[in-house]
């Protein structure tokens, strides 16, 4: 479809758009009924377990599966020899891309386990216990090699491999060298080396962030039936059905078609959903049963084998001239990939620098192999990391110059026409309007006052995606649309794509039934990530509801034996010219027999036209000096969401993404010991905060409307996660005087901090 | 999981005979809070043996003579709502009300929390402190340890096989006396301990000099420590001597042998003690100078 970066329609004076509806889906939800992917049961179903690797590296020796076979109760057992080989061939699978070796060997691992919790081997029985019991029966026997845990080690020449033919690919060139250095880019932009001669003020750090989980609360599921006549049905919570279908398709090489994914509710994703990990073992082992098999983590399961996001290791630099002007940037980002290739570190180099005008900037990014789970998306996926590096310095300039942090952010701001340094120059964009937002907040112009208390600020930049979606509906003859879409629901989507329906056709947004449906019933739709889904599967219902009203036109123009060009559709009324004639949309829906038939509309979209989005975000913390704890006693977040379609969701994602980012600033980390095991898999001791641990967050919306959509939207659902790092980071600086630059900043870790600087007895 | 049988006896005597009858490995069941998840974990039972039907495991009772009585199997809440313990113990308040979440509060016990050894256990340092006791059934009848002589290392208690905890006992709190307990966690809830410390002081009729003081410490050591040292330097000294407190936060410093693990460091916990120390101590000082 075409699509033009110039689409907002201008309008302001909305029905729908901009109002609070009662979400579809919040009775299921409320009451218990919403199906999730654990609540399957079916006739005859068999439960499967994973054996799992005990060891962070290792070499599989054998793998003796006759003991669990000769359970009672077992019914099938596989390893990756049931998988079929796979071309060493890169697929773009939604939100990534993934080599298919790779794929399959993540799913079982193929000669070799690479991270503490790699899946070995797969078992199906009768019940859950005895499938347990069965994979406690597998002997596995592993020469154990020594893990590699930190991007600084696997980058040492003499660190031991993972992958032994994997070779490094810098600025786009394979250099043949094997190296656990998967990928090295650049950007640059300018000169950087003069720019940083011309600096006044020039400041550069190291900073360490922690592998970090996403902590969405419901497992890792799929339950498969692969029928007698090879048809594939998958049940599982994902992100997006079509990568799932995609992927387990290429795994099982079976074409597309033959698999169909049915998504049921998601218990929260944040990019940890979009990879596959049980859905192929749960469809060989029932290949080979010819009966369902479903498969549910453990929590301890989600921990150790599925994607984390990266941790990282970041060398920031940035200078600033006379005037207060940044000169000059350069960022050494090295990211974890975990144990295959695909990693944050790219994302993160778009995001470092972005919301100032910076003309000089050289940006060195690596993505690293490390002996832990592959890593996944996690809401704005690198960015947060990359942000702590930048904003931390920005903070420091700040203090330098004795300049306020808001107005050298606004100074230094990135407008309409700034180019970034990784290329694209920003069309209408409302960082300005943020910074001037947060400027004027009530919560900026009152003074923090208390000992050991600090305020902290930072910005951060998303800039979204937009990606494949399609829409369909038909009219119903009570004057509702019934509307399937193929966007997993998350965050309230069903009811904030179909309010752009509902807009365009002047109807109620109660009048619209959304339903998220399976592979079969709808076009191809890529995953609810990259916070396009209101965006991009928005755009398509507002097309599909221009279809029925181009349908309906020529109903009503039928209908008055009139030409469609003397039909006037506004705000839910069709009228003829010279209004002699009207009806509403209701009536008409209720006549579609006799003029035709039913009415049905369709849209498919590919959308440019993304509108980046920015943040800032304002922490006022307290340090218990004695135990460095750090408290949060007020935060606000200011935010560009281009037009809040619906506003409580948009609150809800800043609410969210700013709950997360103080989790991953504070205390959150993957505890892996000198072994390389995982010390730390469960929700006792990988610390997300308890709504004990954060304030009510303050929202201010900002409206900059995206001039790449018709109602202006940007994503909102990423970059409220993008700045409380650094924002945690500059408020315990402003606190307690100690820069801290390692993720997270734990008690123990600002303890040491503060003893470094004025030791143990606060006295030095 | 694997299967396994389950008992649920209606006496103290049914248990004992049910412990000593060889049925292999035996799981006794509090509030199942540890015992559930140790399952899910792997650890193998024969017979699950449930102490929730046994009057004297669940029971909560006080008399000024001989204090108060916790059955081993009381769940937290019972015991935190029980007003007796709101208007007498509140270190026990301070302990049984920030283990877990609600929910783990509703199901676990006391008992189970000392049963269960885990040197970062909240409760034993405020029981200590307040100079309980435990009462332990086995085939040769009842007999009492003092709650600080209960623990010989992490996991592990000096109840024989056959024995079962039935109670803790609690004596009356003296006149002019108050305790307090606390903890250090990264989260505000929902965490193991860090470090965690109880004080219990009795104050002379003036409420200005300190009479007698117990201190104990918790997750830095293999098992909760009575810091005796601690409150031999608080005794007869005054409760403003800062001097004083100072030198029983040394004495927990040093007490204190923590191991390095995901949740804190050495260095961090035995300084923790000490802080931790300091802020029981004072809490305990306000709670008498209340009383
Ligand atoms: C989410 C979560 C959070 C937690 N938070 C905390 C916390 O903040 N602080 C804390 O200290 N603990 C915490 N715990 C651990 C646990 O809840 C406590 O130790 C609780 O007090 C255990 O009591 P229970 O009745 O559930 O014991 P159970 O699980 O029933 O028993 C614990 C152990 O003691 C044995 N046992 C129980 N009763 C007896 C008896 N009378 N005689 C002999 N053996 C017995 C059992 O066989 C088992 O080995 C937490 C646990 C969970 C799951």
């Amino acid at each position: 479809m075409a699509t033009k970066t110039e689409d907002y329609l201008g309008i302001t004076d909305y029905k729908v758009i901009g109002t609070r509806p009662i979400r579809h889906d919040g009775v299921d939800k409320v009451i218990g009924r919403a199906k999730y992917g654990a609540d399957i049961d079916m006739a005859g179903m068999l439960h499967g377990a994973v054996v799992r690797s005990p060891h962070a590296h290792a070499r599989i020796k054998s793998i003796d599966t006759s003991k669990a076979e000769a359970l009672a109760g077992v019914k099938a057992v596989i390893t990756v020899e049931d998988l079929p080989l796979q071309e060493d061939k890169i697929e773009d699978l939604g939100e990534g891309a993934a080599n298919l070796q790779h794929l399959r060997a993540n799913v079982l691992a193929d000669g070799k386990v690479l991270y503490h919790g790699h899946a070995v081997a797969a078992v199906a029985a009768t019940d859950i216990h005895t499938a347990q019991e069965a994979a406690d029966l597998i002997d596995v026997e592993y020469e154990v090699l020594q893990p590699v845990l930190t991007v600084q080690e696997a980058m040492k020449e003499d660190a031991p491999l993972l992958l032994e033919n994997q070779t490094t690919e810098s600025l786009g060139e394979d250099t043949g060298q094997k190296s656990n250095v998967c990928t090295h880019f650049r950007h640059e932009l300018g000169d950087v080396e003069k720019g940083f001669a011309e600096a006044e003020l020039v400041i550069e750090r190291e900073f360490d962030t922690a592998t970090v989980h996403q902590g969405y609360i419901e497992p890792q599921n799929a339950t498969a039936l692969w029928s007698a006549d090879d048809q594939i049905t998958v049940w599982c919570s994902t992100q997006g059905a079509f990568t799932v279908r995609e992927q387990t398709a290429q795994i099982l090489d079976v074409p597309v078609s033959q698999v169909k994914v049915v998504p049921m509710e998601i218990g929260g994703g944040f990019g940890g959903k979009i990879r596959i990990y049980l859905e192929p073992l749960a469809a060989v082992l029932s290949k080979k049963t010819g009966r369902p098999v479903k498969m549910v983590m453990s929590r301890t399961e989600v921990l150790q084998a599925t994607g984390p996001t990266a941790g990282s290791f970041i060398k920031c630099k940035m200078g600033v001239d006379k005037a207060g002007k940044i000169v000059a940037a350069y960022a050494y980002m090295a990211y974890e990939s975990g144990g295959f290739p695909g990693s944050w570190a790219a994302p993160g180099a778009m995001c470092i620098f972005a919301p100032y005008n910076i003309p000089n900037v050289l940006i060195d990014g690596y993505e690293v192999l490390v002996n832990k789970p592959q890593t996944m998306a996690y809401r704005a996926p690198g960015a947060t990391n990359a942000a702590f590096a930048s904003e931390t310095i920005i903070d420091e300039i700040c203090e330098q110059l004795d300049v306020d942090p808001l107005e050298f952010r606004l100074k230094n701001s990135a407008r309409e026409g700034t180019r970034r340094a990784d290329g694209p120059v920003y069309p209408r964009i409302g960082n300005e309007e943020c910074v001037k937002t947060a400027l004027s907040s009530e919560h900026y112009a009152t003074q923090l006052n208390g000992k050991n208390r600090g305020r902290g600020i930072a910005s951060g930049f998303w800039f979204n995606v937009g990606l494949k979606s399609s829409a369909a509906a038909s009219v119903n003859s009570d004057g509702t649309v019934s509307l399937v879409e193929g966007s997993t629901d998350i965050g309230g989507t069903r009811t904030s794509i179909a309010m752009q329906l509902a807009e365009v056709l002047g109807i109620r947004a109660e009048d619209v039934k959304p339903q998220v449906v399976d592979t079969d019933s709808i076009g191809d739709t890529d995953v609810t990530g990259g916070s396009r889904t209101t965006f991009a599967t928005g755009w398509a219902a507002y097309q599909c509801a221009l279809d029925i009203k181009e349908q309906l036109i020529e109903r009503a123009a039928k209908l008055w034996e009139i030409s469609t060009d003397d039909v006037v559709f506004d705000n839910g009324t069709f009228s003829s010219s010279d209004s002699s004639k009207t009806l509403s949309f209701k009536e008409l829906a209720g006549m579609l027999d006799e003029t035709g038939g039913p009415v049905m509309g369709r849209a498919t979209v590919n959308p440019s036209g993304v509108g980046g989005a920015f943040a800032v975000m304002i922490a006022d913390i307290e340090v218990d000096t004695e135990t460095g704890k750090v408290e949060i006693l007020r935060v606000s977040v200011i935010q560009d969401a281009g037009k809040a379609v619906y506003p409580s969701y948009v609150e809800g994602q800043m609410q969210g993404g700013i709950a997360q980012g103080i989790g991953w600033a504070l205390n959150e980390e993957y505890a892996y010991n000198r072994d390389g095991l995982l010390t730390n898999a469960s929700l006792l001791d990988y610390r997300m905060p308890t709504c004990l641990d954060l304030p009510m967050i303050e929202t201010h919306i900002v409206e900059v409307p995206n001039p790449g959509h018709p109602y202006g939207v940007r994503g909102v659902g990423e970059v409220p996660i993008v700045p409380p790092a650094a924002a945690i980071a500059n408020a315990i600086y402003d606190a307690v005087g100690v820069r801290m630059t390692n993720l997270p900043m734990s008690p123990g870790e600002v303890l040491k901090a503060l003893w470094a600087k004025n030791g143990e007895n606060g006295t030095a | 999981m694997n299967a396994f049988d389950y008992e649920a006896p209606q006496s103290v005597d049914e248990a004992i005979s049910l412990l000593s009858a060889g049925n292999g490995n035996i799981g006794i069941l509090a509030g199942g809070t540890d015992l559930i998840a140790q399952l899910k974990e792997g650890r193998k039972i024969d017979l699950m043996l449930d102490l929730k039907q046994i009057p004297e495991a669940t029971a909560l009772s006080f008399d000024e003579d001989s204090g108060l009585s916790i059955g081993a199997a009381t769940s937290c809440s019972k015991i935190y709502s029980y007003d007796v313990v709101k208007n007498h113990y509140p270190a026990l308040v301070d302990c049984t009300s920030l283990i877990g979440s609600i929910q783990i509060q509703n199901r676990g016990s006391v008992g189970g929390n000392f049963c269960n050894a885990s040197p970062a256990a909240d409760t034993p340092p405020a029981v200590i402190v307040l100079g309980g006791t435990c009462r332990i059934a086995g085939p040769n009848g009842t007999r009492e340890v003092a709650a600080e002589d209960f623990f010989s290392g992490p996991g592990q208690s000096v109840l024989q096989s056959g024995e079962f905890l039935i109670s803790i006992q609690v004596p009356t709190p003296a006149a002019n006396s108050g305790a307090f307990f606390l903890r250090f966690i990264p989260r505000n809830e929902m965490d193991i301990a860090v470090a965690n410390a109880a004080a219990s002081v009795v104050l002379d009729s003036e409420k200005t000099t300190i009479q007698e003081a117990r201190v104990a410490i918790g997750a830095v050591a293999p098992t909760p420590l009575l810091v005796a040292d601690a409150g031999a330097a608080l005794a007869g000294k005054a409760v403003d001597d800062e001097d004083a407190i100072e030198a029983a936060c040394a004495a927990s410093r040093a007490a204190a042998r923590p191991i390095s693990d995901m949740r804190g460091t050495i260095e961090q916990r035995i300084h923790l003690s000490g802080v931790l120390t300091r802020r029981a101590i004072q809490g305990a000082i306000q709670r008498a100078k209340e009383s």
